[in-house]
């Protein structure tokens, strides 16, 4: 499943969005260079065929479950990584603007989850390596195997910080690592089985497309590569860090203000301000949001009373309640109203 | 059976909405490209328990909906289907987060139950604007947005591509599987061995597809570039659209209208 956008905050979005969009413009870059007119139909139609494949339901054997294709590791070893990644990330953009599968904010961080790692870092470290050129049944299998698997697990581990670093859902990093790895291991091993299952079947039947494949898909330098990662890692460090600060930090006025001077409020010294201060203090119903307290509640550095954040008490929430319960009715309305004029003109 | 037909039937189908006439659909793709990205990222940028500081952003999809005549059961379908992970993940913050955040009389409200109303709260506004954008706009004209915006020509080239054969590759499918179903036992999912076999024939299939459409498209003249002709003009219509929804995001998100009315109704009823 992909992420969505109910879980995401602005800046892991944004960060992530970021490093796609730079993988993206990258990937582009080394599809143009190959000057390989045959690879633009290659890649639509084979997005396609991901996008159909991953419709049909098959039954996993010796378990009651089904499953599907997830197709990361079948595209980078037939397109290779820059345009497996392009395929991958239109795959995912379909399926999040008309099905709703993963937000669009969110989109950013499952292209990198579903297509980073298998294309960039799963295919040429470990899938290439085990085939080393030469393609023997063994070989394809144990290399499909492992690289789905390892591919599957670092996609559920991004999965996991992305929650996590968004901070809306509660789930705690050991829990929510606790039900994913596992989970997404025995995906692992079913797409690892599949890739491998399919591509021995093309390649007994034609192995020329693999051959073909192999001879021309080079790898790209290794620096580049690490470059990209240590971008990433910075990328990723520095978004949670600040999502971290900026949600301990309520009201980034306040808070200025209380690190320059001293005090969260100013206070005001002249007549005008004190009288007019005096008539609001008394007929305020719900000053500074809650209900009138008997005797005043003090704030400031002086007070020992730590308000707990979010500080929310009765008489802001049930004011609350109470607006956004009339602003939906006022909405509901409204589009009733707007739908009987259309019908009306 | 397998939902193959459905799925495609719905991509078609909403393509057939984008393919309306209202004041919404004639408004140039960027202006509600930026539009629906400004509004979710307002949306997702309210911290974890708020729930009726968001409620007036529902005046978003109301109004487009209504004038872009869209039916409303139709995306309520569509977010019913989709909601199993989005409640699946939040359900657990009721179940973390029991510290007692709201009293009403004697009920006390936990901050999880708060927080896992704003995150489904969330998942229909974020779902709904998604939707409403592919609905009033086109998956076509999406694209040549993204690259008037500087998306990468190559991966826009890409979704186009992919997007023209989604069509047909679905329908190859649906028949393939159908023809399968037919001569098999077990009405269920399809067997491992079976699928396999299927997904490589189609995979052969479409690769040697691939090569029939490249040899076609020399046949007229392809050299490499391909030309995306469509006359796009930014007027006054997209800019009052644009900006005018974005004051009222920005607007909406740091004054927190439904919390004013609820002070005043308070006030009237004491």
């Amino acid at each position: 499943m992909h992420m969505a956008d109910a879980l995401i905050s602005p800046a892991v979005g944004g960060v992530m969005w970021a490093t796609t969009a730079g993988l993206i413009a990258y990937s582009a870059k080394k599809v143009k260079e190959k000057e390989d007119d045959r690879k633009v139909p290659l890649m639509g139609v084979l997005g396609a065929f991901i996008f159909a494949a991953q419709m049909i339901n098959f039954s996993i054997p010796a378990t009651g479950s089904s499953g599907h294709l997830g197709g990361g590791m079948i595209l980078a070893i037939f397109l290779g990584p820059y345009a497996a990644f392009l395929v991958m990330a239109s795959v995912l953009t379909v399926q999040a603007l008309f099905f709703a599968d993963g937000g669009l904010l969110a989109l950013g961080c499952n292209i990198f989850n579903l297509g980073f790692f298998p294309c960039f870092i799963v295919y040429p470290l470990i899938y290439r390596k085990i085939i080393g050129g030469h393609l023997t049944q063994k070989r394809i299998m144990f290399g499909s195997l492992i690289a789905a698997i390892i591919a599957l697990q670092l996609g559920a581990f991004g999965v996991v910080l992305e929650t996590v670093f968004s901070r809306i859902s509660e789930l705690p990093f050991r829990t929510f690592v606790l039900l994913m790895q596992p989970i997404h291991l025995a995906i692992g091993i079913v797409e690892g089985l599949v890739t491998a299952a399919v591509v021995s079947f093309v390649w007994k039947a034609r192995p020329e497309i693999l051959n073909a494949a192999e001879r021309s898909i080079p790898i790209g330098k290794v620096d580049m590569k690490r470059v990209l990662l240590a971008l990433v890692a910075a990328a990723v460090i520095v978004g949670g860090a600040l999502s971290w600060f900026a949600s301990s930090n309520p009201d980034g006025l306040e808070w200025a203000m209380f690190k320059t001077s001293g005090k969260e409020e100013l206070e005001s010294h002249e007549n005008v301000h004190t009288s007019l201060a005096g008539i609001q203090e008394k007929t305020s119903f719900l000053p500074d949001y809650g209900f009138k307290k008997g005797e005043p509640v003090e704030t400031g550095p002086e007070s020992d009373v730590k308000t707990p954040w979010p500080a929310i008490d009765s008489g802001t929430s049930v004011s609350g309640l109470i607006g956004g319960t009339l602003t939906l009715l006022m909405v509901v309305l409204i589009g009733l109203g707007l739908k009987r004029r259309k019908d009306i003109s | 059976m397998n939902n193959i037909g459905k799925n495609s039937f719905d991509i078609g189908y909403m393509d057939t909405l984008a393919a309306g006439d209202s004041f919404f659909h004639r408004l140039d793709p960027r202006a509600k490209l930026i539009t629906t990205i400004l509004f979710i990222v307002t949306v997702v940028s309210f911290d974890k328990y708020t729930i009726s500081a968001m409620t007036p952003f529902f005046i978003y999809p109301v109004v487009l909906i209504s004038f872009g005549g869209l039916s409303y059961k139709y995306i309520l379908k569509k977010l019913l289907i989709v909601s199993p992970f989005a409640i699946l993940v939040g359900i657990f913050n009721p179940i973390m987060d029991r510290g007692i955040l709201i009293q009403l009389g004697s009920i006390g409200i936990s901050g999880g139950w708060i927080s896992f109303i704003s995150i489904i709260l969330r998942f229909v506004l974020t779902v709904t604007a998604a939707f409403i954008l592919i609905s009033l706009t086109g998956f076509n004209a999406v694209c040549e947005a993204l690259i008037k915006f500087w998306v990468p020509r190559q991966f826009v080239i890409q979704l186009l591509f992919f997007y023209r054969y989604i069509f047909v590759l679905t329908d190859e499918t649906e028949r393939m599987v159908r023809a399968s179903s037919f001569r098999v036992f077990n009405s269920k999912a399809i067997g491992f061995r079976v699928f396999v076999l299927l997904i490589g024939n189609l995979l052969l299939r479409t690769l040697d597809r691939a090569e029939r459409i490249y040899r076609a498209m020399c046949c007229r003249g392809f050299d490499g570039h391909i030309y995306i002709i469509r006359s796009m003009k930014i007027g006054y219509q997209e800019i009052i659209f644009t900006f005018g929804w974005a004051l009222l995001f920005i607007f909406l998100r740091y004054s927190n209208i439904p919390l004013k009315l609820g002070v005043l109704v308070m006030g009237v009823l004491k």
